[in-house]
């Protein structure tokens, strides 16, 4: 049914239609919403059978979720930045454990400075943990990645986490189409785990393992992720079938075929992309642009394939390996089979910093003339943060700089925009 | 794509009146996207809200730079915040006020505007009167609806009937017609004394 509606209430009705047994969260913005949601559902008796546990922190809610996964119950939880951090222990746990939980994370930048707006930090500094990432472009999409998160978590046994932009998508009203229990059901079967504590036929879960053997159960974790490599499009095309749309699977080509550029990018910047993209295309620029949706396991053979006929690729990324530079764009340098050197990195929108089609239009039009940098952040402020330098350089005790820096723009508090 | 920027103050409905502006022209059969300008909810803090409105599949993500519409629920904010930024020429403004555009000192400002596309609607007023509360938003929808038409006050109504408890949500529909009402006997006057 269509419906106009936040993009946390669209995500809370699709966990919903997944018939989750156990949910347990800390709330945390820009996810509060999705769990307040699914927590009125469970106290009206619209969601049964399902507990809503309510936990004293991140840890506490994804070890929760591990001990409901474990005795066989469908888990869910939800987080964001600081609270993602504060679970990572049991997250990786989670992912050890091989248990299929499925997790929304509402992308959120990660402190210090204390900042609640959205980028990729939180969600991509856990890329190596083990668990699935999948990464929504619209509220859609994040509707629908939640219904095959599940699936692919239990048919693997292994953990998924959905990402969404936090606030970008998580607070938008926009049109979705919420699909119907009978279409869920018959995407996504009864969970039927592969390991359980079951009193009738006692095992433990969580074994110590030496050196004679950790190596192979890391090598599997690996084996059985790069598994999903197959089932999420395969997937994604039985959805497309049950529910009527094409949503997930690895990635998403826009106008790429006869493309000298493309840009890569996740989220729900590639709308922005994509409208960038068209203007430029109008104009008679060769340029397109690549979504990734999948970014755990790493789509390497899907990646390379589609940046096969690009003499540059631009990597957008909202995120930053400091010392480094792109996260994103070291994954696709691995995944290009041209020269590294032709692969540009721009850091964008990190704490919420709006992403234009103005900026995209100049740094795009860079990359069409050869002109961009290896290493762009765009809008950066380059005379604000020359000023900090230069205290830095004068004086001994120059201050904190998030204090400072807000002294030299004139404002004591963040501002939108 | 018709793009409408709220300004107001946190407290008084701002992000509700984006989404509600959304869910009445999704339920034209339009594409809409409302959002809100993030993090500063605080009670009396300046609050953007927004919305585009299309025929096609909204992608884009960024924020209203270049309104087509302003919905002011808060005079104050006047002389704070550049309300104005980006404003497309000739759009619509529409100011929760009693007082007129020359009595704010913004009458050189809209001076090369179309008379039909600038109104001020005393909307807190009416709100007290039919809702009890001084959340100006619901009436300030009325109000859009009668200046721009793009939206109508049945798909308002519809919009606030969806949102609120019946209770909460007819006394908000009194105010939107309410509002509707002063919004376009206003413009018919403004089309007299011109034609005058």
């Amino acid at each position: 049914m269509l419906k106009q509606t936040e993009g946390s209430a669209a995500v809370a009705e699709a966990v919903g239609l997944c018939r989750p047994e156990v949910i347990c969260a800390y709330p945390i913005s820009p996810q509060t919403h999705i769990v307040e949601a699914l927590g009125r559902m469970v106290h009206s008796g619209k969601l049964t059978p399902c507990e809503f546990i309510n936990v004293e922190s991140e840890f506490a809610a994804m070890s929760v979720a591990i001990g409901a996964s474990a005795a066989g119950a469908r888990a869910y939880t939800a987080t964001a930045s600081q609270g993602l951090l504060f679970m990572a222990e049991a997250v990786y746990n989670a992912a050890g454990l091989g248990l299929p939980i499925v997790m929304t994370v509402a992308n959120r930048a990660i402190g210090a400075p204390i900042n609640i707006w959205n980028d990729h930090t939180d969600a991509l500094s856990q890329r190596d943990c083990g668990w699935i990432q999948l990464f929504a472009e619209d509220n859609q999409e994040a509707l629908d990645l939640h219904i095959q998160a599940f699936r692919l978590a239990e048919e693997l046994s292994l953990p998924v986490m959905v990402c969404m932009d936090g606030f970008i998508l998580t607070h938008a009203y926009e049109r979705v189409d919420i699909p119907t229990q009978e279409q869920v059901d018959a995407f996504l079967p009864p969970y039927e785990p592969r390991q359980v504590l079951d009193p009738a036929d006692p095992v433990s879960i969580g074994a110590m393992v030496g050196p004679e053997a950790f190596m192979e159960v890391r090598y599997l974790a690996h084996a059985k992720q790069k598994q999903a490599l197959e089932l999420i499009p395969a997937w994604a095309d039985e959805f497309r079938r049950i529910f009527g749309r094409q949503s997930g699977g690895l990635t998403h080509a826009y106008r790429t075929s006869d493309a000298e550029v493309i840009v890569v990018a996740l989220g729900s910047v590639l709308g922005t992309i994509k409208d960038t993209v068209d203007e430029m295309r109008a104009a008679g620029t060769k340029i397109g642009a690549l979504g990734i949706s999948c970014f755990r396991p790493w789509p390497l053979a899907a990646v390379r394939e589609a940046l096969s006929g690009a003499k540059r690729v631009v990597v957008l990324e909202k995120s930053i390996a400091v010392g480094l530079g792109g996260i994103v764009s070291n994954n696709v340098s691995a995944a290009f089979a041209g020269s590294p050197d032709d692969v540009y990195t721009v850091i964008a929108g990190l704490g919420g910093r709006a992403i234009t089609k103005k900026s995209l239009h100049r740094v795009f039009g860079q990359a069409m003339e050869g002109t961009l940098d290896a290493l762009t952040f765009m809008d950066l402020d380059h005379a604000l943060v020359e000023r900090v330098l230069t205290r830095e350089r004068e004086q001994r005790r120059s201050g904190p700089i998030a204090e400072g820096i807000l002294r030299d723009l004139g404002v004591v508090a963040a501002k939108i925009g | 794509m018709f793009q409408v920027r709220i300004h107001g103050r946190g407290g008084q409905g701002v992000v509700t009146a984006a989404e509600l502006l959304s869910v009445a022209a999704f339920r034209e059969g339009r594409h809409a996207q409302a959002f809100p300008s993030f993090g500063s909810e605080r009670t009396g803090a300046p609050v953007v809200a927004f919305c585009r409105i299309d025929d096609k599949q909204i992608r884009l993500r960024e924020p209203i730079l270049a309104p087509d519409a302003l919905l002011i629920q808060d005079p104050t904010l006047l002389h704070q915040v550049d309300v104005f930024g980006g404003l497309v020429p000739d759009g619509y403004i529409l100011i929760n006020t009693g007082r007129t555009f020359e009595d704010l000192g913004l009458g050189e400002f809209v001076g090369n505007f179309s008379a039909d596309h600038l109104c001020t609607v005393p909307a807190t007023e009416i709100a007290m009167k039919h809702v009890g509360r001084p959340l100006p938003n619901a009436a300030l929808l009325g109000g859009f609806a009668a200046l721009s038409g793009r939206v109508s006050l049945q798909s308002v109504n519809a919009a606030i009937r969806e949102k609120f408890p019946s209770k909460v949500a007819e006394a908000n529909v009194a105010a939107a017609a309410a509002a509707f009402e002063f919004v376009a006997r206003a413009k018919q006057e403004a089309a007299h004394a011109q034609a005058d």
